[in-house]
């Protein structure tokens, strides 16, 4: 019988390939003190599969635990670690460094949100607009009261809508938008993609409501199909299609 | 009005624009440069009635839709409900203002003031 080692005596079988170092650049910045944005810089050991949520949670180990960011499920479900990374928006906990192909990485909280502090920042418009387009299904009939036991739906109308319902809320797509950027009542690719998520379901009544809503100064028609939501969404939403799908209802090329 | 309709005649105007422009563009192929823009050619242009109602149109399309993309532009740049209330009230007395200017040379040229 073999001798099963204790955890403590355990050593490591495989041999890790030596890690390389990064220069981590976190935007540091307190509304309520700073007058602007400075950044500070963090030599980090990183492996092949080291994200850079994995690389800021470092520095707050070792460095800095005063770094304010927000995270949760590390795993690109919750939607809470969206930033701007080497330019761009992404989420951290989705992005390796390995495949930024860069010794330097720089993160800086989203555009287009008001920063709490360093990399966190405010979520209540995006919850706002998202609330506004109503995001659920709007239907008189119950499954409990309905002779029918389910809402049953073809393949073909799952097609319709299932791909808008990946999204995470993560506000990626809202950073992007040159129109969120200027327009501080613009309602935004995040909610116009839900309005189209649910307005595209089988299942659903509330289609005119929700068109209506969209349908205002602030609303659908303030998109000029720069396309940028859809580049950076994380799930593979593509919130500019959906608008377009929208537009077509309004201007009647489709029922 | 609905922001739907005012979109639909955004693109609308936009269409016809592209339209009439080309047929006005045509038109001043029939001449060099420089003479259509000899006074008696120009003239006869603005009484030749057709023509005329059709810069006429034109001028109305483009007025349209310049003005209310300019209104987009200016609602985009900054929100607050005087100030929207103004871009749209101000963009729509700048639209007529254009028109009639624009067709008071139409009419004048026809009644034989110029
Ligand atoms: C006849 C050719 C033209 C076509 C096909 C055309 C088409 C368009 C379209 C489709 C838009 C909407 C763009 C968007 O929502 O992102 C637009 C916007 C606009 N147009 Fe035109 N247009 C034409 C001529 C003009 C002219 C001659 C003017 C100036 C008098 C003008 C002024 C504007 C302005 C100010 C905007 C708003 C800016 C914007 O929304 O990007 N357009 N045009
Ligand atoms: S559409 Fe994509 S980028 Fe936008 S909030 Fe949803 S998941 Fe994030
Ligand atoms: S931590 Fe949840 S999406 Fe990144």
């Amino acid at each position: 019988m073999t001798q099963v080692p204790s955890i403590a005596e355990e050593k490591p079988t495989t041999s890790l390939s030596s890690p390389k170092t990064a220069t981590l650049r976190i935007a540091r910045f307190n509304p309520e003190k700073d007058s602007e944005r400075k950044f500070m810089e963090f030599n980090i050991p990183y492996q092949r599969w080291t994200t850079v949520l994995e690389a800021i949670l470092e520095v707050k180990k070792h460095f800095d635990h005063s770094v304010a960011v927000r995270y949760s499920c590390r795993q690109a479900t919750c939607g809470s670690c969206g930033m701007i990374i080497n330019g761009k928006p992404r989420l951290a906990c989705f992005t390796k460094i390995s495949e930024l192909e860069s010794d330097v990485v720089t993160v800086e909280p989203m555009n287009n949100f008001p920063i709490i502090r360093d990399l966190a920042v405010r979520f209540e418009r995006l919850f706002e607009s998202h609330h506004k387009i109503k995001p659920y299904l709007i239907n008189d009939d119950s499954e409990i009261s309905s002779n029918e036991k389910e809402f049953l739906q073809t393949p073909e109308e799952v097609e319709q809508y299932i791909q808008f319902s990946n999204c995470i809320k993560c506000g990626l797509c809202n950073s992007a938008c040159p129109t969120m950027a200027t327009d501080s009542s613009f309602v935004g690719p995040q909610a116009l993609a839900q309005a189209y998520r649910y307005v595209a379901d089988s299942r659903d009544k509330g289609k005119d409501s929700r068109l209506k809503i969209i349908d205002e100064s602030h609303g659908i028609w303030r998109c000029h199909f720069a396309g940028s939501c859809s580049q950076v969404c994380p799930k593979g939403v593509d919130p500019a299609m959906g608008i377009q799908f929208l537009r077509g209802y309004l201007l009647g090329f489709r029922s | 009005m609905r922001e739907s309709t005012i979109m639909k005649i955004h693109y609308g105007t936009a269409l016809g624009a592209v339209a009439l422009v080309a047929v006005h563009i045509l038109m001043r192929l029939t001449q060099s440069f420089a003479e259509s823009l000899e006074y008696t050619n120009v003239i006869a242009n603005y009484q030749f009635l057709p023509y005329a109602g059709m810069l006429e149109i034109i001028l109305i399309l483009l007025s349209i839709h310049g003005f209310n993309g300019l209104r987009v532009i200016l609602l985009e740049l900054k929100q607050g409900p005087r100030y929207e209330k103004a871009v749209s009230y101000g963009c729509v007395a700048a639209m007529m203002g254009l028109i009639a200017y624009g067709s008071r040379t139409i009419i004048m040229v026809n009644m034989g003031m110029l």
